[in-house]
């Protein structure tokens, strides 16, 4: 024990630390847990060093993996501006004259995002875009009072089963809306599944398939008024394609991870929501304001705590307490870095790539089941082989096709594999080598 | 914010000019951010930092969020290309090494809560909390109990988030107070905990640092009735490896990685709230979970009675990484130590604090303790953290537990020098001598000045969008 540790116990007029557990009652006291003795820097760095050689990394791989994450270029300026250590180790900003950096960088997060959006009031972030989604649901309960929310057919199974684990709790009924032939929102299933009761509608572009869906626009005037619209994006996209303020959309979320997080086998990821002005007392999450101090100095503030759980306890808007504040600041560095050329570049190569490849596709005859219908970065094909097969002569190719959709989609028939494949900046001509042979003993 | 005609960062393949066809409905051509250079940026956010305070700048005694120092080694660790370079959906013969990482870090959580199973999946200690919630009520469901058992019991000395996470997984609250001496009324308890009840949640330490001595007694009760009973993990810093949620009796438990397991706190996250539990509820954790054959790592189990996912893929995988780094470090050994030096300095500090201020409970106290400011003529709870944070001492939190007035609520953790500690003890006292008017005007050397939050939320602008529309000029000046 260090020299200061034992002044500590003479302070205390004790002599062993035990005294000080003695509250705890001799019944339920362990001995042992049974954990292994403590390894050394060095030591932690071999173990890592090999368990992290254990994974074959995107890299090293031609990797056609998105489906909800995606393989984006993470500037280095973006880990650097987090990793300092007035950031990183920082808590929640309860203090706010002594935490106007982080305070400010999270308040341009959300004006970056609002301007990304064209939503006017954005929290400063959720866990990720399906919690967005549980939480969209239960915000557009609380504003209609209805308790029907209705989801396309077609979202990740990933998102359905987080957001029917929200509705559970919230008594919410998930309704779903079926698909065209185009595979876009079919507008006559959606007016069919109003009731009075219904709350909100989840629709998003590009969505499950990759497709721009071309009926976004009219999904407001569809619904009307008084139900809630609730838009998901993907944010990378928005450089190019029509931000959800513009049609209406009432909650727009979005998952953050493209806005250069990186992969880390799928978190921290961060949860995007905006909301209109008008319902900025019923969104979940902490929310920075710009205000003044005392001197009429610009400073920022945690505005709106009465919905949160830490005053409001059971009758809270939800009971986020920690975040994703770190990511939602990585988010900014990255959107200031690429700026408004940036992001359409960015958009235009992802789009650009993938026509790129949907035309390599279709000269092998390959199906594509919504070949008509535009696509931001990904798109869905249809290969008449097992997976056993393709997964086989992808393997030889050192190949990911994309993400493979099994029965939890309704696509039952083993003689047909249907893929959702992804093409991002970061994908390469070597990239595309690998799936012209991959594609020539598949198609 | 509108400088244009700046170089910006250069994206792969810009040079290829690709035309993009896009429906014209559906067609943007700015989002109108303007463009800046990465110099610009990195400035920027430098001075930004600089405006800022954590862990690492200096003591941080905020009760309740365990501001341990988190080891650099972490950090290093979780930025491996090995871990950071794979995507959830790939093969999980693939990602062997990250799967072995987290059965691992699994099996460790599961000898310190004594617990059979254990998720990674919450992305928050809230997210736990309402993961676990979310079990109590597949549990009673699959029981067909569900229709009687509606109410969530906890004290009144709880974290707001147990209420908050109880209702939304469609509970009733149930409050119970404190007695004086802060720990849970028996009384009061057993007339809450009834056949209606699907759970007791506490936090043990409680709020107030006290350990809850009669917690086998409750945990027997409510058993008795029926009911099962959650375990809060912010805490745990105060017990870790000296008794074990399991032992106390209970039945679920959230960790918060963030807190006790040395993960950064990212100024509000990325934390990682693992809930575990016990043989009769494993089937109804959130799928996948990460299973080990002898051979290898498989991530496809989904448990039979699951109630589904609370997070898109597996968890905060960095959080985790920098999680089990901290875990293999410290070995057993060093999570003793670690604990009995954060008690150790938290009773050091109540001591030589309640010589000038009233620290409501019972003397002993585990990681923190609350002390109030209701002694005669003493400033405000709220008084005392600004003239703290004026004088480079992080306040702790104030006005929790709400059962104390003024309260002040004190956690150094085991990363506090006995130097550190009496500057902030030396620090508070004096606070004590002020004359109140002297406050008005703190803190003088910060960035800004006090700030009325309840003014700022009155007319509220949480975006440049809002604020732009009443006062553009200045706003450009600062951003």
């Amino acid at each position: 024990m260090s020299s200061d540790l034992s002044e500590l116990l003479n302070e205390l007029n004790i002599r062993s630390i035990d005294e000080l557990f003695s509250d705890i009652p001799e019944s339920i006291r362990t001995k042992t847990l049974g954990l292994p003795n403590g390894m050394d820097e060095d030591e932690i760095r071999r173990v890592a060093s090999e368990y992290s050689r254990m994974n074959k990394t995107v890299n090293q791989l031609h990797s056609f993996l998105g489906f909800g994450l995606y393989n984006h270029f993470v500037p280095a300026a973006v880990s650097n501006v987090v990793n300092r250590n007035e950031f990183l180790t920082a808590y929640t900003p309860y203090q706010a004259e002594i935490s106007q950096g982080m305070m400010q960088a999270l308040f341009e997060y959300q004006s970056l995002i609002g301007e990304l959006l064209q939503m006017d009031a954005v929290n400063s972030s959720m866990y990720d875009v399906s919690t967005s989604l549980g939480e969209a649901a239960r915000m557009s309960k609380t504003i209609t009072g209805k308790d029907e929310f209705i989801v396309p057919k077609y979202i990740s199974r990933n998102k359905r089963a987080v957001l029917d684990n929200y509705a559970k709790g919230a008594d919410i009924r998930i309704k779903e809306v079926d698909f065209d032939e185009n595979g876009m929102i079919d507008l006559e299933s959606l007016k069919n599944n109003l009731t009075d009761n219904t709350a909100g509608v989840y629709a998003e572009y590009p969505n499950m398939f990759g497709i721009i869906d071309t009926n976004i626009p009219k999904i407001k005037e569809t619904i009307g008024e008084d139900r809630i619209f609730v838009a998901g994006v993907n944010p990378i996209s928005l450089g190019v394609l029509a931000p959800p303020g513009k049609f209406g959309a009432d909650i727009a979320i979005g998952e953050g991870q493209v806005l250069g997080l990186g992969l880390n086998f799928g978190g921290p990821v961060v949860g995007i929501f905006g909301t209109k002005e008008q319902y900025i007392r019923k969104m979940p999450g902490k929310i920075m304001g710009i205000t003044k101090d005392h001197n009429g100095k610009i400073a920022f503030s945690m505005i709106l705590q009465t919905r949160e759980q830490h005053i409001r306890r059971e009758r809270a808007v939800t009971n986020m307490t920690s975040n994703q504040a770190l990511m939602a600041v990585a988010s900014a560095v990255y959107l200031s870095l690429l700026g408004d050329s940036g992001l359409r570049k960015i958009g235009e190569v992802n789009m650009g790539r993938t026509k790129e490849l949907i035309e390599i596709v279709r000269e092998f005859g390959v199906k594509l089941p919504y070949g008509d219908s535009p696509v931001f970065n990904e798109f869905l094909m249809r290969l008449n082989e097992s997976k056993t097969f393709v997964s086989r002569i992808a393997r030889k190719y050192n190949l990911v096709p994309g993400h493979i959709l099994g029965k939890e989609y309704g696509f039952n028939d083993r003689n047909q594999v249907n893929i959702v494949t992804n093409v991002t900046e970061r994908t390469t001509n070597s990239d595309f080598d690998a799936f012209k042979e991959f594609m020539r003993e598949v198609a | 914010m509108d400088v244009r005609g700046r170089r910006t960062i250069k994206v792969p393949l810009e040079n290829e000019k690709f035309k993009v066809d896009i429906p014209d409905a559906m067609r943007r051509e700015s989002v109108g951010i303007g463009d800046r250079e990465e110099f610009s940026v990195v400035r920027h956010y430098v001075k930004l930092s600089e405006m800022n305070f954590g862990a690492d700048s200096g003591f941080y005694p905020l009760g309740s969020c365990t501001m341990k120092y988190n080891p650099k080694i972490n950090d290093e660790i979780a930025s491996l290309e090995g871990f950071r370079m794979i995507h959830p959906l790939q093969d999980s013969s693939e990602v062997q090494g990250a799967l072995k990482l987290m059965y691992e870090l699994s099996e460790s959580l599961k000898k310190i809560t004594g617990m059979d199973e254990i998720t990674l999946q919450p992305l928050a200690g809230a997210g736990g909390e309402f993961t676990g919630l979310s079990i109590v009520r597949a549990y009673f469901e699959c029981k067909k109990e569900l229709d009687k058992r509606r109410e969530v019991v906890v004290p009144d000395s709880a974290h707001g988030s147990n209420p908050a996470s109880s209702h939304m997984a469609g509970f009733d609250v149930v409050e119970i107070p404190s007695r004086d001496d802060g720990t849970v009324d028996l009384e009061k308890f057993k007339e809450a905990v009834t056949e209606r009840t699907a759970a007791f949640m506490i936090t043990n330490p409680n709020t107030l640092g006290i350990f809850e001595d009669k917690i086998v007694e409750m945990a027997n009760y409510a058993h008795s009735k029926g009911a099962l009973l959650y375990y809060d993990g912010a805490n745990l810093n105060g017990i870790m490896t000296k008794t074990t949620p399991a032992k106390m009796g209970f039945d679920i438990v959230h960790l918060n990685l963030h807190k006790t397991f040395s993960t950064p706190h990212g100024g509000g996250g990325p934390g990682a709230g693992p809930v575990g539990v016990v043989e009769k509820l494993k089937d109804f954790l959130p799928y996948p979970l990460v299973t080990f054959d002898g051979e290898k790592y498989s991530n496809d189990y989904i448990p039979p009675k699951t109630i589904g996912k609370v997070a898109s893929f597996y968890g905060n995988f960095g959080v985790l990484v920098r999680a089990w780094t901290y875990i293999k470090m410290m070995g057993e050994e060093g999570l003793r130590d670690a604990c009995e030096t954060a008690v150790l300095n938290s009773n050091y500090m109540r001591k030589k604090i309640e010589q000038f201020m009233p620290v409501p409970g019972k003397t002993i106290k585990k990681h923190e303790f609350v002390a109030s400011s209701v002694g005669s003529n003493m400033p405000k709870a709220g008084d005392i953290a600004k003239h703290l944070i004026d004088n480079g001492v992080h306040a702790p939190t104030i006005y929790f537990p709400l059962i104390v007035p003024e309260a002040l609520m004190i956690e150094p953790t085991e990363s506090a020098t006995k130097t550190e500690m009496d500057t902030f003890i030396e620090t508070v006292r004096q606070t004590l001598k002020l004359p109140h008017e002297a406050f008005e005007k703190e803190p003088v050397n910060l960035k800004v000045t006090r700030i009325d939050d309840v003014d700022a939320s009155k007319n509220p602008k949480p975006t440049l969008r809002i604020a732009r529309r009443e006062e553009r000029a200045p706003l450009q000046q600062t951003i």
